[in-house]
């Protein structure tokens, strides 16, 4: 899926770390190393990262155990010796990645490490420190070698935040709806937008508030506005299977609550992003969407127009005169101008651009003269379909003739006229009857 | 709606020049406890409009000794800090409204939350 190198730069960069990768660093395989941080800075990582499992110190490495045993005596001792004092409890544990080893033979790796000039004692439940044996047997399940490609020995240090996935999934949340985040991206997009403790954020297409739930756990306070006046409010048909309407305690408000970070709650609004209501100052540390793609949710915003867009649940659209097809084009251009102009200078904007892939080309991503694109990350969606995780900075204040630029932006073309998006989307389901169906499933693998 | 957002939010009436701040007409506030956090409100502090700030506070009868302009030093005044604190994130209108200053145009407030929704000729 998205890209772990880019939620682990952005995690650097908010210790103002670069990322610094040794010799033969392959981005594809599951071992990094990576040089000039300190522990602390380590520790502040895996506190983030859902996209890393585990992190080490690194002592020795090699292709063969031999290897690993020069490279391990010619560790320094006294950055060993802090660890392997008499008076504490270690364990070793064996990594095998892409491989099953029989205990036994863990057992007699671990044993092969008797070189190691430990002084204390293994305690296998709590010891204060734990070393790892990492072997890496490749990626390819079909074809799993004997002997290790590569093997690491390193002083563990923290776990990544996965845990978090499991524990704000969607399943248990109280308040979701058709297009709600999963909790995975949600808390990488909080990563790739850099938010810290004492942020504000803003989410101008909240929805049911799945991004902020991830922003508040990790200490921003949060709000938000939507157009759609029943998920704001709670109300309106449940997404959930068994259910037909929502209960009283369904709203982002209770999300918050259900995780514990009431407190990070600001506020939400009923409100159309193309007319925004917010000072036009550096109010907000973070902007982060997902804004509709007009497949799930339509596309739209006030003001008269003869085609209107016929939304699910149009009874309740009293409080929305006169529905006008918001164009896709019409969304970047306002939001990427938003942010310009309230975004806190150096800080960030991240969104998901929908893609019809045989289209595709990376001109077509927005661009803004006071936002510079720090990347841009694909999710397949379907064979002709894709989303893209884009991370902009904000790098200057918008000067006057900054907005009137972007209506003739050339990169936008390709998402104007009516919902052009969501008929290349259709046009690839050409064998079913082309009425709007709840497909795909949208996952965060 | 708490008044560190109202204090972020401007009408956007069409035509309308002067439309900061937007006008309270409460007919229900509550008092919501949250967790104090000094620093917090010192970071927020810069980005309000301070004379917006005592305006709501007095339209909602709630300003008690809060000073008509920010005193210097406030980052370690704690003190003040939480009065701050109880004013931008503890009043909270439930119901009411917002109105433009300059148009008269209201936008309701219910079950605390703003709907700033135009119609279409406001658009």
């Amino acid at each position: 899926m998205c890209s772990f190198v880019q939620e682990i730069k952005a995690l650097l960069a908010l210790r103002g770390k670069k990322f610094q990768p040794i010799e033969n660093f392959k981005e594809k395989s599951p071992f990094w190393c990576l040089d000039g941080l300190s522990e602390e800075d380590v520790r502040g990582i895996m506190a983030r990262s859902v996209c890393a499992k585990s992190a080490f110190e690194l002592w020795g490495h090699g292709q063969t155990h031999s290897e690993l045993r020069t490279s391990l005596l010619n560790y320094p001792l006294e950055h060993m010796s802090p660890f392997m004092e008499k008076h504490s409890t270690y364990r070793i544990n064996v990594y095998t990645f892409n491989k099953t080893l029989e205990f036994t033979d863990r057992i007699k790796k671990i044993d092969a490490l008797d070189y190691l000039p430990f002084e204390g004692t293994v305690s296998l439940k709590s010891p204060q420190h734990v070393f790892c044996l990492l072997e890496d047997y490749g990626t390819d399940p079909n074809d799993i070698p004997d002997h290790p490609y590569y093997i690491y020995f390193g002083r563990w240090i923290g776990d990544g935040q996965r845990e978090l996935i499991r524990s704000h999934s969607v399943k248990n949340r109280h308040f979701i709806g058709n297009t709600s985040m999963d909790a995975g991206l949600s808390f990488i997009m909080a990563n790739h937008a850099k938010v810290k403790e004492n942020d504000v954020v803003f989410d101008p297409f909240v929805g049911t508030g799945s991004l902020l739930v991830a922003c508040s756990q990790f200490g921003a306070y949060v709000c938000g506005s939507d157009i759609d006046y029943n998920t704001i409010h709670g109300k309106g048909r449940s997404s959930r299977k068994n259910q037909k309407w929502r209960g009283p305690d369904e709203n982002i408000r209770a999300n918050l609550r259900q995780y514990g970070t009431e407190n990070m709650y600001l506020d939400v609004m009923v409100s159309d992003a193309s007319k925004p209501v917010w000072r036009e100052a550096a109010l907000f540390d973070a902007i982060i969407t997902d804004p509709p793609y007009g497949i799930r949710e339509s596309t739209r915003r006030t003001g008269s127009h003869k085609d209107t867009a016929k939304p699910a649940d149009e009874k309740c659209y009293s409080h929305v005169p006169v529905s006008q097809a918001y164009h896709l084009s019409d969304i970047f251009t306002d939001l990427l101008n938003f942010s310009a102009h309230r975004l806190v200078m150096g800080e960030r904007l991240v969104y998901w651009l929908p893609v019809y892939r045989p289209d595709y080309s990376e001109e077509m991503v927005p661009l803004h003269p006071c936002l510079r694109l720090i990347s841009n990350s694909e999710q397949t969606l379907s064979s002709h379909t894709s989303r893209r995780l884009i991370t902009m900075e904000k790098i200057k204040e918008p000067e006057e003739q900054d907005s009137l630029a972007l209506g003739a932006d050339p990169s936008l073309s390709p998402y104007q006229g009516h919902n052009a998006f969501r008929e290349k989307y259709f046009s690839g389901v050409n064998k079913r009857s082309g009425k709007e169906e709840n497909k795909p499933e949208v996952n965060g693998e | 709606m708490k008044l560190l957002t109202h204090n972020m939010l401007t009408s956007h009436v069409k035509g309308v020049t002067k439309g900061y701040p937007l006008l309270i007409k409460a007919t229900e506030v509550k008092m919501n406890e949250v967790e104090f956090n000094p620093q917090f409100v010192s970071r927020m502090i810069p980005k309000l409009e301070w004379s917006a700030l005592v305006q709501a506070a007095d339209e909602l009868g709630q300003r008690q000794d809060l000073p008509g302009e920010l005193v210097p030093d406030y980052e370690k005044n704690e003190d003040f800090l939480k009065k701050v604190h109880r004013l931008l994130l503890e009043v909270e209108v439930i119901e009411g409204c917002l109105q433009c200053p300059e148009s008269g145009r209201e936008f309701p407030i219910s079950r605390g939350i703003p709907n700033m929704l135009l119609s279409e000729d406001e658009a």
